[in-house]
């Protein structure tokens, strides 16, 4: 395995220059980048992530955290048209705190977010503002119980 | 519902909304509501999740190793496309590698699964296109790769065959040669196959210049797979960022310039020849050796996470999975290549003719069963 | 109208009544013909649900070839169906799909339950959108296990409910 991370330091590098202390370089490995920052920050720094030529939302999730009250939130996304970033994985992090689950979506700089975020509305109940249809996709129409993805749901017959 | 019924107030009243599925010939288990006007959709609304089962969930109250039965039933089609990078992530977890021999038997069955996948697409392809002999051929000839496969891995289809660590059973002593000779019997069926199905006029009729994709929307809304190959983007996980050995043998990425249906068709089928040839590279490179590093007790991953993205039959699979260090994993996120592709069927069908709805919908070969998960 | 679900039921209760009111030695020489009749001209309705559908898909290619035994391949419209073979999985947002599709086939109608998951949950058993078994929603004539049953099953189940026809009223 080719360990040199010239290209990932180099990209982290460009980010933090433009961000200065608003993100936090989580790992970089080969690969693999992660970055997190806080929400107001996200779109900024996924329009940033966009222009280093990162251009698909492979995809898109959460987590939920329950002994801190967040979900965190995460894009992952990555590059096909650029031979030399192909091989990257850019991932991009926040979290978010469970009282107040809205954050900004991000369909209109990766509308390949648009499905991805919609999963994400449905399985933990976070209300993307600005995403045109916060609608269920997968689950049935009366579905009426918690989001399935919380810790806090308990799958029948396990609880 | 809603939605399509505003659009047809939007429009001005000459317009019909048709709800194809679930019950349809053509769309298998998933809907779309197509609001229409004239022949002419105007507005294309999926609705998945007929079979949405709750795989990553489930996924939280099994270990490492039971998980791998019920992640392997979404694409059960393509088994060892999708279990395959499941376990490569938790290995990665767990902090285990596979030896060279484990890694190469893991090359040969994605391979077959990949051609046992597309020719099972072909199959529905050419039967709804209205040809049946291009539904007996492939499924016929699915069956040869099924038997291969099946001496491998044991079942027909659901092998759960690669685990953490290596891969359950070593490859009989003859299967090269069994290989070999299926081999050379399909590569003079795919000539067969141009002649009845490919070069057919009434085929490329139908599919020629129907659903065109740009490359430039095929990347912005995140197509994946053979259909992003159609659109001319040579991208390919297993030359992107190899996993197993890939990198120790050589294939070709097809791509076509087109971007239609016809060109999705014609990438697949060539994706067939590639993976023969990857097969007969692996037989020269396999030598003897362990199947497995055996895992002691219960595996258990160090707190942490971990991505991998791989190529399945239909594009770009990818898992992540996070750890708290207990036996089961603490989430586990599938993004599947049919879900991603699905916000291209929509923008493909929209602007396009209703009869040509289903020559776009399976040139996408969208399996909605993993699509939904 | 003609699948109405009541009108259904009526055509189901005038057979019932047509099968007791017959004299023995006429009843059995009918029961045979209508029976032959539908043994052998078994239309299964395309309702895929889930991943079982591609073994049923292979049960109709040419290795195994169902049609060989009556069965048609499920191409049909759900007006000349009479069989429902459930395919695997029947999740939550499925199962009034599915009932309202049982409910407009015509009668005589038979169910075929394929897969672990259609007959009890299977895998799925702790799923949270998943039915646990269609005998909830709607009346089972044979069970095919397996996950999926292989091909060669799905014919021994077929020839299970042919048995079964053969013995039905009229
Ligand atoms: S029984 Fe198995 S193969 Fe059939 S639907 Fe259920 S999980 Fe899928």
């Amino acid at each position: 395995m080719p360990s040199n991370l010239d290209t990932e330091n180099q990209l982290v590098k460009s980010l933090t220059d433009q961000f200065k202390n608003k993100i936090k370089t989580e790992y970089v490995k080969h690969n693999r980048i992660k970055i997190s920052t806080n929400q107001d920050n996200l779109k900024s720094l996924a329009t940033s992530v966009k222009e280093l030529g990162f251009e698909q939302v492979i995809s898109h999730g959460g987590t939920d955290y329950p002994d801190n009250n967040v979900f965190r939130i995460e894009y992952h996304i990555i590059c096909v048209s650029k031979k030399k970033l192909r091989s990257i994985m850019f991932s991009i992090m926040t979290e978010i705190s469970k009282d107040t689950p809205e954050i900004e979506t991000l369909i209109d700089i990766f509308p390949s977010a648009e499905f991805h975020e919609q999963e994400t509305y449905e399985n933990f109940g976070i209300t993307f503002t600005g995403h045109p249809r916060m609608e269920k996709l997968l689950l049935p129409e009366d579905w009426d119980d918690i989001p399935p993805l919380r810790k806090d749901y308990i799958l029948p017959g396990r609880g | 519902m809603q939605n399509a019924a505003m659009n047809i107030e939007d429009k001005g009243g000459d317009q019909l909304v048709l709800h194809v599925g679930p019950q349809h010939p053509g769309s298998g288990h998933f809907r779309i509501i197509v609001t229409v006007d004239g022949d002419y959709i105007v507005g294309a609304k999926p609705d998945p999740g007929y079979v949405h089962r709750g795989a990553e969930k489930m996924a939280e109250y099994r270990d490492y190793i039971q998980n791998i039965p019920h992640l392997e039933r979404p694409v059960i089609i393509d088994a060892t496309g999708v279990t395959l990078p499941y376990v490569l992530t938790a290995e990665k977890i767990i902090d285990v590698e596979a030896p060279d021999r484990a890694q190469y038997i893991r090359m040969i069955m994605a391979e077959l699964n990949r051609i046992i996948s597309h020719l099972y697409w072909l199959g529905i392809y050419g039967i709804f296109l209205g040809h049946s002999t291009m539904f007996m051929w492939p499924m016929g000839d699915r069956e040869l790769f099924i038997d291969l496969a099946e001496s491998i891995g044991g079942t027909r289809v659901t092998f759960s065959y690669v685990v953490p660590g290596g891969v359950r059973n070593d490859m009989p002593t003859n299967f090269k040669e069994r290989a070999l000779k299926t081999f050379d019997y399909f590569e003079k069926r795919i000539e067969e196959y141009k002649k009845i199905f490919f070069n057919n006029p009434l085929m490329s009729a139908r599919t020629e210049g129907i659903g065109t994709m740009d490359k430039k929307d095929a990347i912005r809304l995140g197509i994946t797979g053979s259909n992003l190959r159609a659109c001319g983007i040579d991208s390919d996980t297993r030359k992107d960022e190899t996993y197993c050995l890939y990198d120790r043998v050589d294939f070709e990425i097809p791509t076509r310039k087109e971007g239609d249906s016809y060109a999705r068709c014609i990438v697949r089928l060539e994706e067939l020849q590639q993976s023969m040839n990857i097969m007969k590279q692996v037989f020269d490179l396999i030598e003897p050796g362990p199947i497995k590093q055996v895992i002691g007790g219960v595996m258990r991953g160090e707190p942490g996470e971990a991505f991998v993205r791989t190529e399945a039959a239909r594009g770009t699979m990818f898992y992540h999975i996070v750890s708290d260090g207990e036996k089961n994993p603490y989430r586990v996120k599938i993004s599947v290549p049919s879900f991603r592709n699905l916000i291209g069927m929509t923008h493909l069908l929209v602007g396009s003719r209703l009869a040509d709805m289903p020559a776009i919908y399976w040139s996408l070969d969208y399996w909605p069963v993993e699509a939904d998960r | 109208m003609v699948n109405d679900p009541t009108l259904n039921l009526l055509v189901g209760k005038a057979s019932d009544i047509l099968d007791n009111t017959l004299e023995k030695n006429v009843r059995e020489p009918i029961r045979f013909l209508v029976n032959w009749g539908r043994l052998y001209s078994l239309w299964p309705v395309h309702l895929e649900t889930a991943c079982c559908s591609i073994e049923f898909g292979a049960a109709s290619g040419p290795r195994h070839d169902v049609e060989r035994f009556g069965m048609l391949e499920a191409f049909g419209s759900l007006r000349q169906c009479d069989v429902l073979v459930v395919q695997g999985t029947v999740t939550r947002k499925m199962a009034p799909r599915m009932k309202w599709v049982y409910e407009q086939m015509p009668e005589p109608k038979w169910v075929i339950a394929m897969g672990a998951c259609a007959i009890s949950g299977g895998l799925y058993m702790d799923s949270y959108n998943v039915l646990q078994g269609v005998d909830k929603i709607v009346p089972v004539d044979v069970y095919i296990p397996g996950c999926p049953p292989r091909p060669e099953t799905l014919i021994q189940g077929i020839i299970e409910l042919q048995n079964k026809i053969r013995k039905s009223k009229v």
